[in-house]
């Protein structure tokens, strides 16, 4: 357990005992995302009270998630479950007629082995809602990974891009194909013909994938527009009846670090183009992405670098605070590479960055980009944890005494009594940071328990614990 | 198959996690998959904890799956051992755990070969028991555990103390103003001159419970949680227990008066008599009893309330408001249907209807129809209250944050009475304000609501009838539009006129 700092960049990996949320928390921000969706997750009770738990007032307000809650009968198959999960998708159809319903598996339709993905399209052609499977359960991944699974599946649901000689046809939705709809579609395509195919001469169809709240996304793909880059779709969209189409002329990039599986579907199974770029979080990846993304369709990017440096200017009274500070990153939700970078641009130094898992490939243009900005700002390079230890963490971070720790709430509140200042993680996973208009409020989050000491810091009540407990840490 | 969006009881580990994470000096080895310690984070947020929760997992994974756990639950004891030197790790199932059938005994039974703490698996079935149950087993087994183990060792003294003296069982972590409880009963307790022998499981460690049968008696404030472990005490040390929650000011003397029959039957020669410090404290030193005198609380008389919670704090509430406030309880309920008949039994008289149900919408429900002034319940009646513009007031989990307050608020004992009487005058008050605001031309420009939660209505009001409807004072007008609307159904009327608010009121008397 050295602490040594490394001019590489190192990984290493360690015991997987951390914490993090659970996977099906994804459902949280999935379910306001897409606005004609039904989240259902087929657990238990523990699955629930987590969710129920974790998404606090949202429960309130007679969300579109709900939990198939598993009773003994079911573990022990003395019920059957595919009239058990028919009886529950009808009332959910009764009472909210959704466009979709989501069914989250979990750990223990793993266990017991309930076959979702065979039962799925029987009960969907017999109710007439289409149903997507994705296992999200703490298994096989952690946190934001939830998102990860559910894009996977639904990036098989996404409708066919049909290429008719040059022009190309788009057919928003395979399930109401008639052929009235195709008429009207292919008649509006004709009196549109012109414009659309000078835009499309510019660059191919682009889709982008990741759920970010609609103001983000719009944000974002007016940010390509003024490199004259058109987003032909986003995955997922605001509505899932308005799925882009994809194909083999399909260029795909992902806005989030933890959607290598969605990457791969993308790749493999609907032979879209993935462009590996850095993750536009932070102005400098966001900058980074955008060149990636026009460099690929041959495009010369305009004015980039003076936005960047606006942006970098507009975040001169944060940059103050975070200057020379030290950020130690548990790891728990998968940002933490891109974060990590972007701090490091700030000035900060970084010793440790924590994450559940790390895809290298799908990740390496982050990884590179890192890399480079430790060389440029001169500051070594921090080791990588993968599944990370949480208690061995604590003990590191007991020596190396961080001016901050990224952690998940778990921690949070022990670490502040033994004085180490605090930023829950999961702040990362819920605020709009992606962009260049956003850099400000990831900026904000770093910044609030540095500005709160700022306030405390004279009172002499750093750290609050007894001395009988304090050689814990 | 159960669709569900919220639940009042979690699931049984929960329970285990907070009576093991109560004592000091114990560590909990979760067996579950990652993300299912999140406890963790509500000890920690919830109870603003100061100190790592002394809770890991030991993570089940696909690997775990594929060839089951090995040596890692036994790795992970041993490891944990090392780190922290527990008195006690309590290696706890989780509903993931439990279907995959693992011999965890024998993880455990290996485990504490090489391990210098004791080491017990928890004993409690996922599927048949809540946070509750579980947390009362769990108790009772740690504490059967300890007593055995000193039993053999011939280390147990069963002699008592030479001064009265009681055990409090069943304060505990995230359990609800537990902390401020405690600290009420101890002073209840030292005003009696009876000792504390112990308090567990909050802060108590496991090495002392060989000393619980030094004890004259215990004291088990919440149904919920520390009735088995009093009931196998009585068994098989004779330690009589006292079960009456001293809540309000009748059970608080009840209480009282049981403990007085306990220790005049440990000392026959000289009688003990408490009944000058109830009286003195009932009339003078608790204001709840002046309050309900006074003509503040005359003016609650008659007023309706709905009362949901655990078994103990609805049942206690229940009784507190009808006896000794004159407050009508309409409907009272509890989510704990393991104990249904105990809890009919204790309301039985004190209110119009009893609803036993853990399905938050019927709760909802019935607020709806019944339209009390006030509702007495956990957060989620809070939330339906919000909705129906009633006001409620929380005393019972599942709470939130809010309801860890900073400052001294016990709801047990003496000052525990004080600290109801505000909380339920509070919530009328609120109600109160609100009306004689209606009744001298308020600021009311709200459109009406409809006092459901479903949205129904094929009925349509013509714009007089609306004008008519929003003069009535808003504590009567839902009253008001729903008769109106029953008499119109009645009648098969899809329009309602003034004319028909008349009619409906005539027919009606409402």
């Amino acid at each position: 357990m050295s602490n040594k700092i490394s001019e590489i960049l190192t990984f290493e990996c360690e015991t997987g005992n951390y914490h993090t949320f659970c996977p099906i928390s994804c459902v949280a921000w999935l379910y306001q995302k897409i606005e004609d969706s039904f989240f259902l997750v087929v657990g238990t009770k523990t699955c629930g009270y987590f969710l129920q738990n974790a998404l606090g007032v949202m429960i309130f307000a007679e969300p579109r998630y709900a939990m198939a809650e598993l009773e003994e009968g079911d573990i022990s198959a003395q019920l059957n479950d595919y009239e058990e999960l028919k009886r529950l998708c009808l009332q959910i159809k009764k009472d909210r007629n959704p466009s979709v319903i989501i069914w989250i598996g979990t750990c223990t339709t793993e266990i017991i082995k309930m076959d979702l993905e065979g039962m799925a399209p029987k009960l969907e052609n017999e109710i007439g809602i289409p149903i997507v499977v994705a296992r999200a359960n703490g298994l096989d991944y952690a946190s934001t990974q939830g998102e990860d699974t559910v894009l996977a599946a639904m990036a098989h649901r996404c409708p066919e891009q049909i290429l008719l000689s040059e022009k190309k046809k788009v057919i928003q939705d395979s399930n109401i194909q008639n052929f009235f709809s195709f008429l009207s579609l292919e008649k509006k395509e004709t009196t549109n013909k012109n414009k659309n195919f000078e835009e499309l001469k510019k660059n191919p169809p682009l889709v982008l994938f990741g759920s970010l709240p609609s103001t983000v996304a719009s944000q974002l793909s007016s940010e390509l527009k003024r490199q004259s880059v058109q987003v032909s779709g986003w995955l997922p969209a605001q509505r899932y009846t308005d799925l882009p189409s994809l194909g083999d002329q399909v260029y795909v990039c992902g806005i989030n670090p933890f959607l290598s599986r969605t990457a791969t579907t993308l790749m493999r199974r609907r032979k879209c183009k993935l462009i590996g770029a850095p993750f536009p979080i932070g102005p400098d990846g966001t900058r980074a992405w955008i060149e990636k993304i026009c460099s690929v369709f041959g495009i010369k990017t305009e004015g980039l670098e003076k936005r960047e440096e606006q942006i970098w200017e507009n975040l001169k009274d944060y940059l103050d605070l975070v200057r020379g500070k030290s950020v130690f990153f548990m790891g728990d939700n998968l940002l933490e590479i891109s974060l990590a970078r972007f701090l490091i641009r700030c000035g900060m130094i970084v010793y440790e960055i924590g994450i559940p898992y790390l895809d290298k490939r799908y990740q390496a243009a982050e990884l590179l980009f890192l890399q480079n900005t430790c060389k440029k700002m001169s500051i070594p390079m921090p080791r990588i944890v993968e599944k990370p230890d949480n208690y061995n963490q604590i003990q590191r971070m007991r020596e190396l005494k961080p001016d901050l720790a990224i952690t998940g709430m778990a921690h949070a509140n022990p670490l502040e009594a033994r004085g180490i200042n605090t930023k829950w993680s999961v702040e990362f996973t819920f605020a709009q940071i992606h962009g260049f208009t956003n850099a400000r409020d990831v900026l904000e989050l770093v910044t609030r328990p540095l500005r709160r000491n700022n306030n405390l810091e004279n009172l002499g009540w750093s750290n609050l614990t007894k001395k009988e407990t304090k050689n814990k840490i | 198959m159960k669709l569900a969006y919220w639940m009042y009881a979690g699931p049984a580990h929960i329970g285990t996690l907070r009576v093991a994470s109560s004592f000091k000096n114990v560590h909990a080895i979760m067996h579950a998959p990652l993300g299912d310690d999140y406890f963790n984070v509500m000890r920690s947020m919830l109870e603003r904890e100061r100190d790592f929760t002394p809770v890991t997992a030991s993570i089940v994974d696909r690997h775990v799956l594929a060839r089951g756990s090995q040596e890692k639950v036994v790795d992970n004891i041993t490891r944990k051992d090392k780190e922290e030197r527990p008195d006690l790790i309590v290696l706890t199932p989780t509903c993931t755990s439990s279907i995959l059938q693992e011999d965890l005994q024998n993880f455990v039974d290996r485990a504490s070969i090489t391990s210098n703490s004791d080491v017990i698996l928890a004993d409690v079935n996922h599927y048949r028991v809540n946070e509750l149950q579980a947390a009362d087993r769990t108790l009772e087994q740690v504490v059967r555990y300890y007593l055995e183990k000193a039993r053999r060792q011939g280390t147990l003294d069963q002699s008592i103390t030479k001064e009265p003296s009681a055990n409090i069982i069943g304060i505990f972590t995230l359990g609800f103003h537990n902390q401020h409880d405690c600290r009420e009963l101890k002073r209840l307790l030292q005003d009696l001159n009876i000792k504390i022998n112990k308090v567990i499981p909050e802060g108590g460690s496991v090495k002392d419970l060989q000393d619980l049968p030094k004890a004259w008696f215990n004291l088990v404030p919440y149904r919920e949680i520390g009735l088995m472990t009093a009931i196998y005490l009585e068994k098989k040390f004779g330690m009589p227990y006292i079960s009456i929650t001293p809540m309000g000011i009748v059970d608080t003397a009840e209480c009282i008066r049981q403990i007085e029959k306990h220790v005049n039957n440990l000392v026959p020669n000289k009688k003990i008599n408490y009944e000058p410090y109830i009286d003195q404290q009932t009339r003078f030193v608790s204001q709840a009893a002046w309050f309900s005198r006074s003509i503040d609380c005359q003016n609650l008389t008659g007023k309706k309330a709905v009362v949901f919670g655990d078994a103990t704090h609805a049942a206690s509430i229940t009784r507190i408001l009808a006896r000794e406030m004159g407050i009508r309880v309409s409907c009272t309920g509890t989510y704990c249907k393991h104990d249904a008949e105990w809890f009919k039994e204790q309301v039985q008289g004190f209110c119009d209807e009893i609803l036993i149900t853990d399905d938050h919408t019927k709760v909802g429900d019935m607020i709806a129809r019944i339209e009390p002034s006030a509702i007495f319940g956990t957060q989620m009646e809070r939330h339906i209250g919000k909705r129906l513009d009633i006001p409620c007031g929380v005393i019972s989990s599942p709470v939130h944050i809010q309801n860890f307050p900073l400052g001294y608020r016990p709801f047990l004992g003496y000052e525990g009475t004080n600290q109801i009487a505000d909380l339920v005058y509070n919530s009328f008050t609120l109600g109160m304000e609100d009306h004689l605001l209606e009744i001298f031309g308020g600021h009311d420009t709200k459109e009406v609501i409809t006092k459901s939660l479903s949205t129904d209505t094929d009925l349509t009001w013509n714009h007089e009838s609306q004008l008519e409807l929003n003069k009535i004072p808003g504590f009567v007008r839902g009253k008001i539009k729903r008769n109106t609307e029953k008499f119109a159904r009645q009648n098969n009327i899809t329009n309602i006129t003034v004319e028909i608010m008349y009619a409906a009121k005539e027919a009606l008397s409402a």
